[in-house]
């Protein structure tokens, strides 16, 4: 028998996965233990097995890490708003 | 609820984002304002991070980023309220702007007129599946396997399988063709997938237990 690898993980089905609906209601529960350093996937095994079976959540989980560790810029019409508040 | 008091245990960032939000006349107005800057600067960088190499650029990246601003706004403001602080408010509310690009980008997808499913897609099929290339004929052998696993799964299913991995539709994108959910659709091609391995383990191309591999996301 051949090495099909990637064919047996793309077929490998997780009965502890949780689906798209419950992954995403707590995505952003996750992404903040992954950027603290936290083991995300061992406190929510359903979740990690989810993200990487499934292409769309995986993208969505991504995504909002890119968001949450390097942010995008403030605008100037933000800034200026928050020093007319007298804000930082 | 106007004016009501932020959850308890909040950081100050996200409690000030709750109370501002939750307030009357000027603040709330200023607030909105904020919130809806955050979103859109989220949404474009996160429909610039989609979109690339998918040939959507210039206004119509800015309208799909727009629209998602727009909507992930309103969600934002509608769920105020039930925020408990499991995480940090700007946190919870990129999620919202991340969920509603994706949705978008699906939607946009079918803009464009798409080729229907030819046999030329079959025989992408070992790529798409991950085959290594130095076994010519035992991939021909394992394709055509896969097929006849294919062909016995229910039309919906079928369809689903054909659309995802044949053509590499995204879920969001056959969400919208067949007005479904994402969710909806991952079941579909959960069960299809067990049933195509199970297919492959009776004929014996691969073996009972799956070979566990530790990838992204862990």
């Amino acid at each position: 028998m051949s090495d099909w690898s990637e064919l047996d993980a793309f077929l490998e089905t997780d009965p502890a996965d949780v689906g798209c609906d419950e992954a995403m209601r707590i995505l952003h529960v996750y992404v903040e233990l992954v950027v603290s350093g936290e083991d995300a996937a061992a406190r929510y095994p359903g979740v990690a097995s989810h993200l990487r079976q499934c292409g769309p959540c995986g993208e969505d989980f991504e995504g909002l890490l890119a968001l949450v560790t390097d942010p995008p810029p403030e605008g100037v019409g933000r800034r200026l708003r928050k020093k007319l508040r007298g804000g930082r | 609820m106007a004016g009501a008091t932020p959850e308890p245990g909040l950081d100050t960032e996200s409690a000030g984002w709750v109370r501002r939000l939750q307030a009357r006349g000027n603040d709330r107005e200023s607030a909105v304002r904020d919130l809806h800057d955050l979103l859109q600067r989220g949404a474009r960088r996160e429909v610039r991070r989609r979109c690339a190499g998918t040939g959507v650029s210039g206004r119509e990246l800015v309208d799909l980023a727009t629209q998602a601003a727009d909507d992930a706004t309103y969600a934002v403001l509608a769920k105020v309220a039930q925020f408990r602080g499991e995480s940090r408010f700007t946190t919870w509310a990129y999620r919202f702007v991340v969920l509603e690009v994706s949705r978008k980008v699906g939607r946009h997808f079918w803009r464009q007129p798409r080729a229907e499913l030819t046999e030329e897609d079959w025989n992408r099929l070992p790529d798409a599946l991950g085959a290594p290339p130095d076994h010519v004929a035992e991939v021909r052998e394992l394709s055509r396997a896969v097929r006849r696993a294919v062909d016995d799964l229910t039309d919906h299913q079928r369809r689903i399988f054909e659309g995802a991995v044949l053509q590499g539709i995204s879920l969001d994108a056959l969400a919208v063709r067949y007005d479904t959910t994402r969710n909806a659709l991952y079941k579909t091609l959960y069960d299809a997938r067990r049933k195509i391995r199970a297919s492959l383990v009776a004929e014996g191309y691969l073996g009972d237990e799956p070979s566990k591999e530790v990838r992204a996301h862990e």
